[in-house]
């Protein structure tokens, strides 16, 4: 009997600690230093509504835009995921291949140079970052689709790139939704 | 690459260093010294105690120890599920998610209560807010302590003389929980809100996208669960994707210290094995071990994994996340930041190998009693070969130990391996098995892999998955959350018990003679144990799964 | 080392013919099943025999391939029953030659002071015989009456007579040993058929062998190894059926039965007989095999000094004449005493007389001179010679001579013995015509090699603690020079127990050897008590083992034995586990290879075909039981080095090659079976 006591008061009394203390307190702490990222950190339009979040992929298929990597949800941020396609499925095998032909079409680059990631899909299907190269080799259709300067989209695209952190960990890469946020703001 | 090289190495280097410390402070905090943190910490541990009328001077054997656990276990188990199932009238709920049902509701509170974190259910709409908070936030942490402490007892009857207490079980847990885990999850904490996982308790925001389209983006209380999952070696996301998902796991930052987080308790228990023991030694001799294991595994997986970037994050590189996916299996974390049904075969072989073995530094706790049972075969084996019986830090290893050894020691193989047959065996008996179950999103032997996945997880209490199985049926409700209960307490109790056994006999002088478990030829001797014992239990299923997927894809 | 008496090889034909009709006889099921390994060998093949005659009857399947399977797979198991009964049949072979010297004796009952004439078997405890010259001793038990010297190579393939005489230490005889001369009254203390001579038969006949601890240990493991493999073949029919590949039952009982620890299984039983064998070799009788394990845990001998530190026999080192007597005297007197003594110590006088003194060995005509050899009842030897009745003997022996004479012994005499006695050293007094010339000092001298023992036994970290009469001094200088570890000075019995209980109070295992009455308590508390045969019944019955030979040096090598044996088991436990990996490679890829054709690439061994390479490591596994049977018969072999050097070595030769040599010997049996058409 002491046994089942001392069980179930141990249940109350930790879950109480760690199931409401706990996140009580790291919920206040987030509030009071750091608003906007334990918010989501979402990006908001001047009127307040909201674009985004800069840490979630978004579809973009217009030609004036940076893509983003292949999704296996599309883009879906409450039901995220990956395709979970095994390397030997014949279904991958198709889709990568047909990825690759239409960012190859689409960005004029030869079918051997698009890169892995352009191809294939994140993990959570939201990944909002693409490599320096992937985002290159969309430079002259979206400068094309703007009807700028190819320099120019390269040198707002440049800026937007985030190196390793502390120069090791990661690799650099490019935040797609800023990009774009940038672009419009910038070539109006 | 290089730099991916570099980063990997401190990445591991730096999980080495700060585990020695903690290691350190782990034993202080078991044995009762003192410590830095004591102001703060000791009152809020006498608090639960008191409140739970614990002496905390009373001693238990292996036996009552063992009650303790169980009974501690089955309440929260019977608690969490009634919320679980409740939870569409309970509070917190602001996207007013539904009530789990109870074949997903038994395999998910034995998931957690386990601390597997297998889920089966769909990560942003499965579980409320509260549920979050109260079952798995709350389950994360005292499963993490209630596998610490039952190390921790092993411990102390390996290190006794005659010994007949193990410790107190409500004392070792609520000093893991309150004195070890939750000093570190805070900081970890508010470093992953700094880098952008969320911490608030409003609903999905509605965004409005560039495009014009609407987009969904599920939020809620993140960074304090993604803290305890790593630390606690549980596993269990917020969300479906886990550490891949962009708010649990924002940038290479967070991903350095999430991965950092996975292995710094398992690790640190090593050498709190050693403060126990006495023998500094013993435990660089199984930390050498371990990491002989390890440090393979990790550089297969790089390099198989270099390029293959489906299931992966340009943020964190595929070196990054090759270390990720066999840090996560070895250490029975089961957190991901990669898809491992999307890895290589040899790739996703990795973390089967892994959890297969599942004593590379382990789950906090029951990696080393893992550990243990390889220890005491290899013990044994080498024991005869110089000529004296069998003796483990100057004690007698005899039928008793072996009995309760080889218990642990078949559990494993025997679930995963029948579980995968039985689901081989529905799975050739059905008519059209692949529309008519709809269980393998791949087919051939990677649909293999994902059945021998999902046992192999579910019996090493890892949680990872090859998420392409459909695995949300009554089949793999019921069986994976037999097994993973099976798992979990099979593995603690038999070395408990052995531990007991140990405890109560006299430790003899160490000779000249006799076998030392400090030496570097007894460290070996256990790597060849364990890699030879792996080998002739999981050859076969490798061989069907990865192995055949990996030779076709070769051609 | 000690002579070995008893061994027999083991390839004779009176062993293996006999053992080859056991090796069949033993696959009864009601047999096999004391061994699980073998039991569940032995049920595969009678699975596959079925499934083969279901395949001739129906005409399906591949009569041919599984014919052979079945053949090998009973074969494995006529392995196995086979070396289990060579190492039984080397155990009857010595008990056999041992019945032999169990005679059907008469025996002269003593009851009532009347003499009367039973056989031997009728002979109860208690019951008092008479044995005179040339007869022999019909049972065991303990002189009360007389002193004899009595002929024990029966037991002890020791020729040499030794004196058995009433009272003391030297009052056990044994049954089945021979009075030479003189004639004694025993007192029989065992009833027939619990004789010693009927408990040596029986031990060595492997009759009373259980299980030792570290055996069933030993058992649980391979039992539970046996579990997983059987798990694993189990479940590999529905997991193959994933892949719509089919498995045959003969190829997965060769499977199972190749994985299984079929090497130790088959011969772990032939390891712990042979175990006690070699101990019978050296005239070393083990009461229990859970002893001879315990002799290779030893972490403490007690060593008596004389005998096994320094030699029996001690040297003349000095003259020490009484006043009035010159050294020269003495020396001269002794040195006659001594010409025809044979013995050591009366070659030692002899020599010294030469060095010092430069007197030489003189002959003299049959007639002039009378050699008084050494006898039991006098204790002292001599020469009478043109008058002259010199005589060498001990301190008592020469008192008691003197005395007769009504003479007396000098205070400086006596002062002399004592100060060597008190140094250690063995006085022996001489005296010319019932006068006493002086003393003989005869010192001990340490056994050559001994500190290259020891300082091995130290390496196997096993701690060597002198055992003596003598005073702290002269004990302490023996002690350095025999490099001993620690020594007791003047120890009693009491000592001796309480040394044994501090020893294993702090967790180490004892053993000793001792022969008294009085030894019998430590004897009983040490983990391994050696019981000199010579000693009294009480320190026979004390002790787990018993030195036939009374050899005190023996307990070394009953250590290595004892350690031998079970590095034996754990080398074939590991030579026997690590083979599976091979097989494996072997096996798997012809398993599927209808199902995956691209595990070809795991045929490493470049096998000829499926069949061929599931046959090969069939045909292996069975061969290699008989290869390893004279390793497990002969024991692996030993040095006496650290645990981690010996560790090394073994995992070396029998963990690493154990890996390598099936690789090796499964292509060689696959390449012969292509060659000769069978595959």
């Amino acid at each position: 009997m002491k046994e089942v006591r001392q069980a179930v008061l141990f249940t109350v009394v930790t879950m109480v600690l760690f199931g409401g203390a706990y996140p009580l307190v790291l919920w206040g702490v987030g509030r009071a230093v750091f608003p906007s990222q334990a918010g989501g950190s979402l990006i908001r339009r001047a009127d307040g509504s909201i674009v985004g979040s800069a840490l979630v992929a978004q579809a973009f298929t217009q030609p004036r835009y940076f893509q983003p990597r292949p999704s296996g949800v599309d883009y879906n941020a409450a039901a995220s995921g990956g395709t979970n396609y095994g390397p030997s499925n014949a279904d991958q095998l198709t889709a990568m291949s047909d990825r690759r032909g239409a960012f190859a079409r689409i960005n004029r680059v030869p079918d051997e140079r698009v890169p892995a990631e352009m191809v294939t899909a994140s993990g959570a299907g939201l990944d909002p970052d693409i490599s320096p190269e992937s985002a290159e080799m969309q430079i002259d259709r979206v400068a094309t689709a703007r009807g700028v300067a190819a320099d120019r989209v390269r040198q707002i695209m440049r800026q937007h790139i985030a190196p390793p952190a502390l120069g090791l960990l990661g690799r650099p890469r490019v935040n797609v939704l800023e990009l774009n946020l940038a672009l419009d703001q910038e070539l109006r | 690459m290089a730099l991916e090289l570099i980063a990997v190495t401190v990445t591991i280097a730096f999980s080495i260093a700060t585990s020695i410390p903690l290691g350190a402070y782990m034993f202080r905090v078991f044995s009762g010294a003192r410590t830095i943190a004591d102001p703060v910490l000791v009152p809020l541990e006498r608090l639960v105690l008191r409140v739970c009328g614990v002496d905390a001077g009373a001693q238990q054997d292996w036996r009552s120890y063992a009650v303790s656990l169980l009974a501690s276990n089955a309440v929260m188990w019977v608690a969490t599920f009634a919320i679980v199932s409740a939870q569409h009238v309970l509070p917190i709920n602001p996207d007013g998610i539904a009530a789990m049902e109870p074949a997903l509701a038994f395999n998910t509170i034995s998931s957690f209560v386990t601390n597997t974190n297998l889920q089966h259910y769909s990560g942003e709409s499965g579980l409320s807010y509260f549920s979050q908070m109260f079952v798995i936030v709350f389950l994360q942490f005292v499963t993490a302590a209630t596998g610490m402490a039952a190390c921790v007892a092993a411990m102390r009857g390996l290190a006794g003389q005659r010994l007949a207490a193990l410790g107190n079980f409500y004392v070792d847990a609520t000093r893991a929980a309150v004195r070890i885990l939750l000093p570190l999850s805070v900081p970890l904490a508010i470093v992953l809100m700094s880098q952008g996982t969320p911490m608030t308790f409003e609903g999905a925001a509605r965004a409005a996208t560039v495009e014009g389209a609407s987009q969904t983006i599920a939020r809620g209380v993140v960074a304090g669960e993604v803290a305890i999952k790593q630390l606690g070696s549980n596993g269990g996301g917020y969300f479906g994707p886990n550490s891949a998902h962009p708010f649990e796991n924002p940038t290479p930052i967070s991903n350095f210290a999430e991965l950092w987080a996975i292995a710094v308790i398992p690790m640190a228990m090593v050498w709190t094995l050693g403060h126990f023991t006495r023998r500094r030694r013993l435990a660089l001799v199984v930390f050498a071990v371990m990491l002989a294991l390890y440090l393979p595994m990790v550089g297969v997986a790089i390099a198989q994994e270099t390029g293959s970037m489906e299931g992966k994050e340009v943020r964190f590189g595929t070196a990054s996340s090759a270390l990720w996916a066999v840090t996560t299996t070895v250490t029975s974390n089961g957190s991901v930041n990669a898809m491992h049904d999307s890895l290589t075969p040899i790739g996703g072989l990795m973390p089967m190998i892994g959890m297969w073995l599942n004593n590379i530094f382990g789950g906090v706790g029951v990696g080393v009693i893992n550990m243990l049972i390889f220890i005491i075969v290899a013990v044994f084996v080498a024991g005869m070969m110089i000529g004296r019986t069998p003796e483990f830090l100057g004690k007698k290893v005899e039928a008793r130990e072996m009995k309760l050894a080889s218990l642990a020691m078949l559990w494993h193989p025997l679930a995963i391996l029948t579980g995968t047959a039985v689901a081989c065996s529905v799975w050739a008996s059905t008519g059209d098995p692949a529309t008519a179950l709809g269980w393998l999103k791949n087919p051939g032997p990677h649909g293999f892999s994902e059945m021998l996945y999902e046992f192999t997880s579910s019996a090493a209490n890892n949680g990872s998955g090859f998420e392409g199985l459909g695995d949300n049926t009554p089949f793999w409700n019921v069986s994976t959350g037999l097994v993973m209960m099976l798992s979990r307490y099979i593995p603690i109790i038999a070395p408990l018990a052995l531990a007991g056994a140990l405890a109560a006999k006299p430790s003899a002088p160490e000779t000249a003679g006799s076998l030392r478990a400090d030496s570097a030829v007894f460290g070996f001797t256990v790597w060849a144990v364990i890699v030879i014992l792996g080998l002739l239990m999981f050859m076969p299923v490798a061989v069907l799964g990865p192995i055949a997927e990996s030779l076709a894809v070769r051609g | 080392m000690a002579e070995r008496a008893q061994s027999v090889s083991i390839w004779s034909a009176g062993i293996v013919r006999p053992a080859m009709i056991a090796s069949l006889t033993k696959l009864d099921p009601r047999q096999q099943i004391r061994n699980p390994v073998m039991f569940i060998v032995e049920a595969g093949s009678a699975l596959t025999t079925a499934v083969f005659v279901q395949e001739l009857i129906s005409g399906t399947g591949r009569p041919a391939f599984t014919g052979q399977i079945v053949f090998w797979l009973w074969f494995t198991l006529i392995f196995a029953n086979l070396a289990e009964a060579m190492a039984e049949g080397r155990g009857k072979a010595q008990a056999a030659s041992l019945r032999r010297t169990k005679s059907d004796a008469m025996a002269f009952r003593i009851r009532d002071d009347q003499t009367e004439t039973v056989p031997a078997a009728a002979l109860r405890a208690g019951d008092m015989v008479r044995v005179e010259a040339g007869q022999v001793i019909p049972g065991d038990g303990e002189i009360i009456e007389g002193v004899a010297s009595v002929d024990e190579s029966a037991i002890t393939g020791e020729s040499a007579p030794v004196i058995r005489e009433s009272g003391g230490d030297r009052s056990a005889v044994t049954g089945g040993t021979r009075v030479l001369s003189d004639w004694i009254v025993v007192r029989i203390t065992t009833n027939p058929g619990e004789t010693f001579l009927d408990r040596m038969i029986a031990l060595v006949e492997g009759a009373e062998r259980q299980k030792t601890p570290n055996e069933i240990a030993l058992n649980i493991l391979l039992a539970v190894l046996t579990l997983i493999f059987l798990l694993v073949v189990a479940t590999l029919p529905p997991l193959a059926a994933y892949a719509g590949a089919s498995l045959s039952i003969a190829v997965l009982i060769s499977l199972l039965v190749c994985l299984m620890p079929t090497t130790i299984g088959a011969l772990i039983s032939s390891i712990g007989i042979a175990g006690m064998d070699r101990l019978v070799q050296y005239n070393v009788l083990a009461m229990s095999g859970r002893a001879v394990e315990a002799a290779g845990d030893v972490d403490t001998l007690l060593l008596d000094k004389t005998g096994t530190i320094t030699l029996g026999n001690r040297h003349a080192a000095e003259f020490v004449p009484v006043a009035g007597v010159t050294r020269a005297t003495l020396a001269d007197a002794a040195q006659l005493a001594s010409l025809a003594d044979e013995t050591p110590e009366g070659r030692s006088i002899t020599v010294l007389a030469k060095e010092q003194f430069n007197i030489r060995t003189r002959t003299f005509a049959s007639n002039e001179v009378t050699f008084v050899p050494f006898s039991a009842s006098t204790r002292m030897s001599g020469v009478d010679l043109a008058g002259r009745r010199i005589r060498k003997g001990s301190f008592d022996a020469i008192k008691r001579l003197v005395e007769s004479g009504g003479g007396m012994l000098s205070a400086d005499l006596v002062a002399s013995v004592e100060r060597m006695a008190r140094d250690g050293g063995t006085p022996l007094v001489v005296a010319e015509n019932g006068r006493p010339l002086g003393v003989v000092h005869l010192k001990d001298i340490v056994k050559g090699g001994t500190r290259e023992r020891f300082a091995h036994l130290r390496a196997m970290g096993i701690k060597t603690v002198m055992i003596t009469g003598d005073n702290p001094l002269t004990a302490a200088a023996i002690a350095a020079e025999a490099g001993v570890d620690d020594y007791i000075a003047q120890a009693t019995p009491e000592d001796k127990l309480k040394l044994i209980r501090d020893e294993q109070a702090a967790g180490r295992m004892v053993a000793m050897t001792g022969d008294g009455t009085n030894d019998a308590p430590a004897l009983a508390q040490a983990d391994v008590g050696v019981a000199m045969n010579t000693g009294t019944i009480a320190a026979k019955e004390a002790g787990n083992m018993i030195d036939l030979d009374s050899n005190p040096t023996k307990l070394i090598e009953i250590v290595a034995i004892g350690k031998q044996l079970l590095m034996t088991r754990g080398a074939l436990t590991t030579f026997s586990i690590a083979n599976d990996v091979a097989k494996y490679f072997a096996i798997i890829p012809a398993m599927f290879i209808v199902a995956f054709p691209q595990l070809r690439a795991l045929n490493v061994m470049g096998l000829a075909t499926p069949e061929s390479a599931i046959l090969s490591a069939v045909i292996f596994n069975a061969v290699i039981i008989i290869a390893l049977i004279p390793l497990a018969l002969r024991g692996v072999a030993y040095r006496p080095l650290g645990a981690a050097a010996i560790l090394r070595r073994n995992l070396l030769v029998y963990g690493a090659g154990g890996v390598i040599v099936p690789f090796a010997g499964i292509k060689i049996i696959d390449v012969a079976l292509v060659a000769l058409g069978l595959a």
